[in-house]
């Protein structure tokens, strides 16, 4: 994959029709890690979701899934009441925002590999739903600081070989993203 | 440590009246995040010249966490909502 700053401080990707493959698979990885947990029940009215906010109940308990833990952290680190209502209001918007991110990389991907030139806002999009991957990755990995080493240790016939590569390529993909935006 | 003074500054804070003590926001280390990336999200999305917004990243790296804003609760809440949709791993605490 080639990634280039274009004038508009949007940017260009070149990517292969396997490398599309890979990323719409992932993409499609964290819309369903976000999903509404309540995916088997009707869809809520506005009014039911007012009622939700405004209910007295207990407060959104953080995720016991490390993976969803990471991606969607509590915001207050000794206070789990504080946390709960901080949720409580937010939770579903930054789901909604991780969502829209990788439906982002879903709509702009050339479906058999090519080029295509993303708007500075669907470069940061990108940047940010393959930065979602990542953590999804990163902490299902168990990854350190020393991601290379970890890599260098395993045994080449370990399947997991496959997965940290994987990992290493959206680090890459992540970084040039990175240089071309912060042009 | 040193003890404040007994004439304390006001906080950084917008329209409020009342001195209070500030919130702050912390942005945690963790192995997953490029430096450049966090550098990136200080710079871009929080405005700070790139300098500092170096430091601030550098901080959280080397320190295992660092200050990065201060001012009322609620912009400190904000600021997590929008870190959080970085995917940075940020925490609001009310200052000591």
């Amino acid at each position: 994959m080639e990634i280039f700053p274009a004038r508009d401080g949007g940017v260009r990707v070149w990517l292969s029709a396997g490398e599309a493959e890979l990323l719409r698979l992932l993409a499609n990885h964290v819309i369903d890690l976000m999903g509404d947990d309540r995916k088997d029940q009707p869809q809520r009215s506005v009014m039911d979701e007012l009622e939700a906010l405004f209910e007295e109940g207990p407060a959104p308990q953080s995720p016991t899934d490390p993976v969803l833990a990471r991606l969607l952290p509590d915001a207050y680190r000794e206070d789990p009441e504080a946390a709960g209502e901080f949720r409580k209001y937010t939770e579903r918007s930054l789901r909604e925002a991780k969502k829209y991110f990788a439906q982002t990389i879903l709509d702009t991907l050339p479906d058999n590999g090519g080029r295509v030139k993303l708007t500075p806002g669907q470069a940061r999009d990108w940047m940010r739903a393959i930065n979602d991957v990542r953590l999804a990755w990163g902490v299902k990995l168990e990854v350190t600081e020393d991601f290379e080493e970890q890599l260098a240790a395993l045994d080449p016939e370990d399947p997991k070989v496959a997965t940290f590569e994987v990992y290493g390529w959206l680090g890459a993909i992540q970084e040039s993203l990175v240089q071309a935006l912060a042009r | 440590m040193s003890v404040a003074p007994a004439e304390v500054d006001l906080p950084r804070i917008e329209d409020e009246s009342v001195p209070d003590k500030p919130w702050v926001t912390i942005v945690w280390n963790d192995p997953i995040n490029l430096m450049s990336y966090v550098t990136y999200v200080f710079e871009h999305v929080f405005g700070y010249p790139r300098p500092k917004a170096e430091k601030l990243m550098l901080d959280v790296h080397h320190k295992g966490k660092a200050v990065v804003a201060s001012g009322t609760r609620e912009s400190m809440e904000r600021n997590v909502e929008i870190l959080h949709g970085y995917g940075l791993w940020a925490t609001v605490r009310q200052d000591v």
